[in-house]
Parts: structure tokens; sequence; C-alpha cells
């Protein structure tokens, strides 16, 4: 027979005030199986802690009931109670009387009469408990980083810093990430590539880490400590071995392109590296341009090639990575500015997005770092940046901010300024928003040293005339119409989510927001941690971010995984589903069901009469169960049954409900 | 022959005349089939709507049965009207959405509400995407090539997007579409979608002078020769306020504003006549002498003519 | 300092006298009892006609575990899960979609009228939609009355 304790909170008077407590101690008591009910005030403190093992000790208690917050916020905290007073941890059953009882109702007596019903359900199902102990699993000491931008770069090297084989997947061909695009960086204005690229070159010099760069995450199985990641290693057209990025392939090659890195604002060429300083320093053919691919003929760069690197061949490569923990570093993209017909931006080639700006202000992009506007290659003499384009706008753009367009923007007024004399900085802002150390200050120097001039208000439109970009603006401190004819205008555009996200979420199994950004497990306490163990987020792909923050949570992310990594062995989770394999017909239609691929035939022998019979039952891999339930539902022979969540248990609460 | 229901609505049996006789010429050279609705009433647009939202939705409603129940079928509606097609447009999108106000809306009637499976469709939207920019360039028989013309939307063809839907609201194209496949050159220019001050035409007049004068400027600075719109009130307010907008600048502006449909019918080589140029204040003889001598011009050249 | 106990609501004034449905809601721990948890930290006024069974997901709870509420007596009969696309388990509300939409049926069938069964996706962040969810499906139930049929031919 079950001795079952039930301890009942008052959460001082958040459950107290509005369920009476003497009437559900009171009511406990008459309840089958219960030898002991006691109350306190804050039961999950110590001193409510010491009560429970007091209890066990004093009545011998084999099963506890805790009604008291939800089992969300508290269930960890009373398993290690009871498991130190020397019962199995999952003999315990919380009832919800708070979150689902005294904070939704207002009416005392029906208050009560929930909570006593809550405790009945949470004593029913503990009668039926039994003692869990869960199976441990051996960890793959490896991280595999997806996305080699900053944060990416930033977690790799922790992990391997922390002793850890990582390995780094980033789909073009080189490091670097959007913040290799930058010029400088605010609010300290160091060079971005300055700060960069030691880090890239520390990525591949670094003994622990291997980079897949041009790769692509195919699919990813298994579990926390043993994920089995497919990896598609895209075909370069260059063997990685040979080629010592002389560059004399690019410098022969015919065909020029848009540059993607530069934005379309320059160009490569069809066999090129993205940037000079890029990591690895391999070329890349692509494919859609180059002629030999397209007409069968050239092989110039073939010809120039002194390593013989060149592999025109070249298949794409699968390979299998074993790993223990994923850090997800994919970033963002820009806002398709698209939605603003009122700007024109596309139409009109002086209408360019801040990240364009940033390459037309960079030493080593198109213009060499003299700022000139795309159409007639004129320097501008004024410059508007338009805020918060895409950012906050629900109507056409995304609700939230994106966070470091106010800040950029500041940034390039103060280059602009700096690079041209006597240039006039115009700059449309909802609000100004600074949180950030030196970022106010920055601003400031933005606005009243350097003279940008700052106007609260929206633009309704841009267009050409004479030459010129006309914006028609408000300024709305001052209620009054500005109309301002520029040479280039500048959109802060926000930040979005990969157009991938979503993919990446669902190969991964984590979740993700309305706006396709991943989600953290919580978003105080637990920011870089995913819903599923042993994924971690750095980076964008998680929201809006700047630098600093980036490589703060990238730093978090890693400290995570290296924590993970650290670990012998993990345990798993012990409410899984296990086969009664008596009852077991072994018709397997439950294998189809479970998502994580858990459920496999086995065969058994068993003696009937004087004979042994072979028949082929169902069984459950406790490492790879979840514990979803979602094959217990399919089996027809009631054989299968999800430990802490049984059938029986289930059933009983439902009957202690409806009496 | 695509057949569609035609909802002409009260402005293109008064001032905006020239539109439906030219739109009834036009159509069936594009392979259109217009059958007008029998016994059609008010949209519930200007003084309806800005008085009573249930009414507005209700005579609007009407209309959308009255198609619904057409003897041919139900059919979607030509609605050649910017406001007319706003109104339609609105009231399908809210009866749809709002069970109460559907219910009410009946009431109103007496009748049960049997429109949601028609949809109102605004003339460049039926030309674009049903007839296609292709089959309009085909039915062109004299080119008007070397004719800049600004395309003017106004603020009802294509607002409120979430309910209009076919072009951008910022920056719209279709017509400009349109004027491409005459031959004539679509000139970019800023005020696509400024108001006209149609509403206050009557008014304000000074108010609406300046706003025309704003419009009429800058097609003039982007070099048209004549401005194209699809909206009666646009048409009208243009057309009779040139002349104090001129006035309030010192200057005449001298720019024919012309519904879509004439200048179509003028490339597929309609009559003046039947394309009502008569009845326009600003004179189109000028637009109408120079595209002959852009024809004859391009005949000296042994270009392609009609 | 809980805001029930300074606004009084309607919802239980009256709640002695009058009768109110009892609503056993399968919930999923993932989402929909999180949704349950923020409409208690969100102090979110709800009629307490509503018991909620925790599950691990919407496909862990068996059509059988709803027939025995209705057949002891429950007035109706909630089941919640994560949004389809949002399965902490990527597929259990999928499934548990299929075997509502049948089990509706077969409630019919039963000579139950199928509105005792409600079937909503709830997130962890709708702890509103979770209130909402009860307030009319309480609101639902008791315009079709107490569950009689089966309590009484028990």
């Amino acid at each position: 027979m079950p001795r079952i304790g039930v301890f009942v909170c008052w959460c001082g008077s958040n459950i107290a005030a509005t369920v009476d407590i003497g009437q559900v101690t009171e009511a406990a008591a008459e309840m089958p199986h219960v030898v002991c009910v006691e109350d306190n005030k804050y039961t999950c403190s110590e001193p409510g802690q010491a009560s429970i093992r007091q209890a066990i000790a004093q009545h011998g208690l084999d099963r506890v009931v805790v009604a008291a917050c939800s089992p969300r916020m508290h269930e960890n905290t009373f398993r290690k109670t009871i498991s130190a007073a020397g019962l199995n941890p999952y003999l315990l059953e919380i009832a919800n009387i708070r979150e689902q009882c005294s904070w939704v109702h207002a009416d005392r007596v029906a208050a009560t009469a929930k909570a006593i019903d809550l405790v009945r359900m949470a004593v029913a199902k503990v009668a039926q408990h039994s003692a869990l102990t869960s199976s441990t699993s051996p960890v793959t000491r490896r991280a595999m980083v997806i996305g080699g931008g900053i944060a990416g770069i930033q977690a790799a090297l922790d992990i391997a810093d922390a002793g850890h084989e990582v390995v780094v997947v980033e789909r073009s061909p080189t490091l670097g990430g959007h913040m290799a695009q930058l010029d400088k960086t605010f609010p300290t204005l160091d060079c971005s590539a300055c700060i960069l690229t030691p880090k890239m070159v520390e990525v591949v010099q670094h003994p622990k880490i291997t980079l897949y760069a041009y790769s692509e995450v195919e699919k990813v199985d298994g579990y926390v400590g043993s994920f089995k990641v497919t990896v598609r290693r895209k075909a370069r057209s260059v063997d990685e071995s040979k080629c010592t990025g002389c560059g004399a392939c690019w410098e022969k090659c015919p065909v020029k392109v848009k540059s993607e890195f530069d934005l379309g604002l320059g160009t490569r060429k069809a066999i090129y590296v993205p940037f000079p300083q890029a990591v690895p320093a391999k070329a890349t053919i692509d494919r859609e341009h180059c002629i030999y691919y397209l007409r069968g003929r050239c092989r110039i760069c073939e010809r120039f090639c002194e390593a013989k690197a060149i592999v025109f061949d070249q298949q794409d490569e699968i390979i299998n990575v074993e790993v223990g923990a994923i850090v997800v570093a994919t970033g963002f993209q820009q806002f398709d500015q698209a939605a603003y017909g009122e700007y024109g931006y596309g139409e009109y080639p002086d209408v360019i997005t801040g990240l364009e700006f940033e390459r037309l202000v960079n030493a080593s992009g198109p213009t060499e770092g003299k700022i000139k506007r795309p159409s007639d290659g004129k320097v501008p003499e004024t410059v508007v940046f338009i805020k918060c384009v895409g950012s906050r706008d629900e109507h056409k753009g995304v609700p939230y901010c994106s966070r470091t367009c106010c800040m950029y923007t500041a940034k390039h007024a103060i280059l602009t300024r700096e690079k041209i004399h006597g240039s006039k900085v115009f700059i449309f802002y909802m609000d100004v928003r600074t949180p950030g150390k030196g970022y106010e200050e920055f601003y400031r120097r933005a606005s009243e040293e350097d003279g940008a001039r700052y106007l609260r208000g929206r633009v309704s439109r841009v267009y050409p005339k004479g030459g010129k970009m006309v914006v028609l603006g408000e300024d709305t401190l001052l209620g009054r119409k500005v109309i301002v004819e520029a040479d280039l205008v500048v959109l802060a555009s926000g930040m979005i989510a990969q157009p991938d996200a979503q993919e990446m979420a669902r190969k991964l199994g984590v979740s993700y927001d309305q706006h396709g950004f991943l989600t953290e497990a919580h978003p105080k306490l637990r920011p870089v941690e995913t819903n599923t163990a042993g994924i971690f987020l750095a980076g964008a792909c998680q929201g809006p971010k700047d630098i600093p923050d980036t490589v703060a949570q990238a730093c978090a992310a890693a400290s995570k995984a290296a924590a993970l990594l650290n670990r012998e062995a993990l345990e798993a989770e012990a409410m899984i589903a296990c086969v009664d394999e008596a009852r077991c017909s072994g018709c397997l239609w439950c294998e189809p069901v479970c998502p994580y691929k858990a459920i496999s035939a086995k065969t058994i022998s068993e003696r009937v009469g004087r004979r042994t019979l072979t028949r082929s039952v169902a069984e459950v891999n406790p490492s790879l169960c979840h514990g979803c339930g979602a094959c217990t539902v399919a089996c027809r022979d009631s054989a299968l049954n999800l430990l802490g969540f049984t059938n029986q248990q289930i059933l009983a609460e439902v009957e202690a409900v409806c009496p | 022959m695509r057949v569609y229901s035609y909802y002409p609505g009260c402005s293109l049996e008064g001032t905006a005349k020239e539109y439906d006789y030219s739109l009834r010429a036009l159509a069936p050279l594009l392979g259109m089939q217009l059958v007008e609705i029998h016994d059609w009433s008010c949209c519930g647009s200007s003084a309806a709507h800005a008085t009573s939202h249930r009414l507005a939705l209700a005579l609007a409603a009407r209309n959308l049965n009255l198609a619904a129940d057409m003897p041919g079928g139900a059919r979607d509606i030509l609605v050649p009207c910017a406001m007319c097609y706003n109104r339609l447009k609105v009231t399908s999108a809210e009866l749809a959405a709002d069970s109460g106000l559907r219910s009410a809306v009946e009431s109103d009637l007496g009748d049960k509400w049997r429109g949601a499976a028609i949809t109102a469709k605004a003339l460049p939207e039926v030309l674009l995407g049903d007839i296609g920019v292709d089959a309009v360039a085909q039915a062109v028989v004299q080119p008007l090539e070397g004719l800049r013309v600004a395309s003017y939307y106004g603020c009802l063809l294509v607002r409120p997007p979430e309910y209009t839907g076919f072009d951008d609201p910022e920056s719209p194209k279709s017509m400009d579409e349109l004027v491409r496949a005459t031959g004539a050159t679509p000139v970019d220019w800023p005020h696509k979608v400024e108001c006209c001050g149609g509403g206050l035409s009557i008014t304000n007049r000074e108010l609406v002078a300046g706003l025309v004068a704003d419009i009429l400027g800058a097609a003039r600075d982007a070099g048209a020769d004549v401005i194209v719109t699809a909206c009666p009130m646009c048409q009208a307010n243009l057309d009779t306020r040139q002349g104090l907008a001129g006035k309030t600048r010192g200057t005449d502006f001298g720019l024919p504003v012309l519904y879509i449909t004439q200048l179509l019918g003028l490339a597929c080589g309609l009559s003046a006549a039947s394309l009502s140029f008569q009845s326009h204040l600003v004179s189109v003889a000028p637009l109408l002498e120079k595209v002959r001598q852009l024809g004859r011009a391009r005949q000296a050249a042994g270009g392609e003519g009609c | 300092m809980s805001v029930a106990k300074t606004k009084p609501e309607a919802d239980g004034a009256n709640a002695a006298a009058e009768w109110q449905p009892k609503i056993v809601a399968f919930c999923c721990n993932w989402c929909s009892y999180a949704g349950a948890d923020l409409a208690g930290t969100s102090r979110l006024q709800y009629p307490p006609t509503v018991r909620i069974v925790r599950v691990p997901c919407s496909g862990r709870v068996n059509p059988r575990f709803l027939i025995r509420a209705l057949q002891r007596g429950a007035d109706g009969v909630l089941v919640a899960g994560c949004h389809p696309g949002d399965c902490h388990y990527s597929t259990g509300n999928y499934f548990a979609r299929r075997r509502f939409l049948l089990a509706r049926r077969f409630i019919e069938y039963l000579g139950l009228e199928p509105d005792r069964l409600w079937v909503k996706w709830i997130s962890g962040s709708e702890g509103n939609k979770f209130a909402d969810v009860v307030r009319e499906m309480s609101a639902a139930v008791a315009k079709l009355g107490p569950n009689r049929k089966v309590r009484e031919a028990r």
C-alpha cells in the first residue's frame, strides 16, 4: 500500500489569499493512501523542503504530492528534495494550484474546490507512480558550429580553446559573414577587417578546428551528446589542398560577375575569392557564370594554375560528422527594400542600403573607400539617411527594432562628414536608441560635433529631379514639411531572419518565432539554449544583434557547449516509452509514428508449454526516446506505455476529476 | 472573348461620359464583352460612406448581389471608376471578415448577401491581369512612339493595398505598362499617388489649385505631353482646375488629362469622335496634332505605321 | 498580492448558486500547459470550470481518455497542443489532429454533442488565448447543459 504525504504551499499570500488552505489540507487527509498532510508558508524554501524530508522519515512516506506552483517551476527542486530523503525522485507529483488556480480565479469557494480537485488528481496519479531510473549515454567530445560569421568564429575558438574538437560549417566560400563587409565598427570606429581577419586566420590555424567552407548542413540525426550530422561539401571545382590562393586564375578569367560581397556595387570573376582576405584563401568557380560550364570552352584558369588545382569535374562530397553539441550561428539577412515603393530602391541607383554604404566607404570596396554615388561616380555633397526602413513598421516591414541601425547610421554620418569636406548630412529618424556602452556619446558626437542634422519624422517619398534625389519628409518636432535635394539616399535597412532559417530549424528540431528567428529556451534565464538539448544559439539567428552582443552570446553558447562536452556521460530521459512484451503482438504500428526512430523490432523466444517459440516484438531505444508518447496511442494492444504518464495514471487523474 | 459584368457608376453617366464611351468602344478591340448590370445603383461612395458606414456597405452590397444574380451567371465585375472600385472592394472584404456586420447589412437590404463569390476588378487590373499586356500591344495599330505619358493613379485605385493589392500602393506601375504597350514612353515622376484634392474641388478651390499645380508641375518637369488616369474624380479635377492652378503659378500648363481608355483607343485606331475628346476643358487638339506628326514622321522614315 | 483579490470578477461571484460545467483539459507540457501557466502569471481570469491533466504531447492523448472522461460525466473535454508545425516532438500534434477529427464524429455517433470535445492549438506565449478558449468553451458547454446522457446511464 502506498504511503502518500501531501504538502500544501501558501506561497505567501499568492495561493493562501484565494484558496482556503485549511479546507484543502482537511480534504487531502481524507484521500486514499494519504498518511500525512502539512502546509507551509513557502514549501520551496529550505525550511519547507526540510519539513518534507522530515515527514518522509517520520511517516515512512514512499510518495509525495506538493500542491504549489507549476511543475515547470519547481518539479526539479522537489525531486532533489525527496531524493535527498532517500526516495526515488520520480515518486513525486505536483498539483499546480497557483498558476492554474489561485492566480486565475477570484472566487474563494470555487478556487478552493478546484484546488482540492487538483490535489485529488495528483494523489490518484502518484499512487500509481513507480520508481524510474534513467540510462546514461556517452558524449562525443566534438562540437559543430554552423555559420562562420563573427558569432560562429567566436564560438568555435572558445570551444576549441576549452580543449574540444570543433567542426565549423560555412556555406559561402569564406569565413567572415556580414562583419567582413563592414568598414568601421561603432562606437570606437575600429576597422572591422582589422579586428575580424586575425580571428578568421586563427580559426584555420587552430589545431582543434576543422573548417568546411562552401558546405551546408543537409541533415541532423541523433540527440544530445551524440548528433550525427550530414554535411554537403559543395564542389568548388578547385582542389583545396593544392590551391595556394595565388590569384593567377582570377586575374586571367574573362568573365565578370556582380560581386555578392560588394552587394552588386563591384564585380568579381567567375573564378574568385569573395574578398582579398578571405579564409580559406582558396578559389571557387561559380558554375552558373563560368563559360566552360556554360559553353564547354575556355579553361583559361586551368592553363594559368601552376598548382594544377582546377578540377572541373569535381563532385559535391557528402560527409558524416559525429558531434556532441551544436552551436547555430547562421546570422541574418537584410530586409528587402522592395516593400517601400516610395523610396525607389532598386529603381534609382542613388538610393542604397546601409550595408551598401559600408562597401562604398570601405577601402577595399569597389570605390576604394571614396564615397561616390553609384549612378555617375560623383562625390555626394548632401546625403540623406532614412532610419527604420523595415523595422518598427507593422504594415510594410517587421514590428521589432533591428537594434543596430541607429548606431550604424550615426557612424555613417560621422564617416561621411569625415571623408567629404563640407558635406551635409540629414538623418530622418523615429527615435534614437542608444543603449550600450559609449553608444549615447557616439550619437552625440555625430549630432553635435560632426554636425549631422537629425530630423524627427518619416520620409514619404524619394524621387529624382535634375540629377538630384528629392527627399520629401516631415520634421514632426517643428511640425513642418522638409524637402531635401540629396545626392545620395541611404536606407537603414532592418535585419530579418535568413530566408531558410525555418528549414534549418526543422533540420535541427528547434523552434522559431513568427519572424523566423530561432527561439531560445527561456528569454531571460536560458538565452543561448534551445528547447532541444545540446543545441545552442549564437548571434543574429536568434534575433537582431550588434557585434558586441553577438560576441557575448557566442561566448555564452560556447561555454554551454563546452560544459556539456566536459561531461563523461549524459543521463537519458527517464520518462520514456516501455513495451510490455507479453502484450505486444509485434504489429509495429508504433514504429512509423515515432519521430525519433527509437522503435525497432526485436526477436524474443518464449516457452509455451514445452515448446520454445520465437516472435517479434517492439523495442524502445532509451537513448533515442524523448518520451512524447505518440507510440502509446498507436499501440493496438496497449502494450506500449509511457513511464511517468502511463495510461493507468492518466485515467486515474480523469477519474479523480469525475468521481 | 472575356465577358465581364459592367458597373459604370454615376460618374460615367455624367462628368466622365467620355470614359464610358471610350471604354465601350475599346472593349471589343481587346477581346472584352461588357454586360451592364441591370438596375445598378449608387456604390455608396461620396456622401454615403462619409455619413453612414452601414448604408455605404449596403449600397455596395446591393450591387454585388445584382452581379451575383446576372442572367449569364456570376462573373467578375469590371469597375472603371476608382471610387466605385474602392467601395466594392472594401465592402466585399468587410462583409467577408465580420459576420455581425454581414447580418446587419442583410437586414438593411432585406436580402441575403450573395456577393461573396464576386470579385470587383479595376480597369488596369483587368487589362494587365486578364487580357495581358501582349494582347494590348497586339491591338495597337497606331503606335504612339515619341509620346511621353505621365500615369496618374490618385489615391483610391491602389489603396488600401490590403483590399486592392494589384499594384504597389506607393510606386504603382500597372498603367505605365499599358502606356508602354501603346509604344508611348511612360515617364518616371514622383506624383503618381499624391492627392489631387478631388474631394475639396468645390469647397476649397485655393487649396485644390495648389495640389493640382504640384501634380501638373511634376508631370511637366518629367517631360510629359499628357497625363492619363483611371479615376473620374482625378480627371475632372486635374482638367477643370488646371486653369486656376496655372494662375497660382503664373503659367499655362496646357497638359491634357486623358482616361487611360482614351489613350489606348487612340493607339488602337479609334476615331477622335468616338473617344469624346471634345468634352475636355484643356484642349486635346495639340496632342492629337502631335500624334499625327509623329505618325507621319514614322511613315516617312519607313517605319511601321497603321 | 494577487490582482484577483482587489478585482473580484463576475466569473465566480454567483458560482455557488449556478451550475457550472466541468471540463477536463489535456494540455501538452511544452505549449498549452505553458500557455495555461502564462495565463496564471499574467493573472488573466477565467471560469473555474477546467481541470488540467498534464501530458507530454497532444499526441499522447488516447481517445480512450476523453471517452472515459465523458463516460464519467465530464461536461466537456479540451485537448490542447502546440500549433501545427511547432510540436516539440515535431509531429505529435498532427497525429492528434487526425485522431480528434475522428473522435468528434465518434462522440456524435455515441449520441453526444460533438461540441463537448474541443481541440485547440495554444502556444506557450498565448496565455490570453488559453483564457479565451476556457471562457468560450465554458459558455458553449454551459449552453449544451450537463452531460446527463452518459452520467445517468452509468
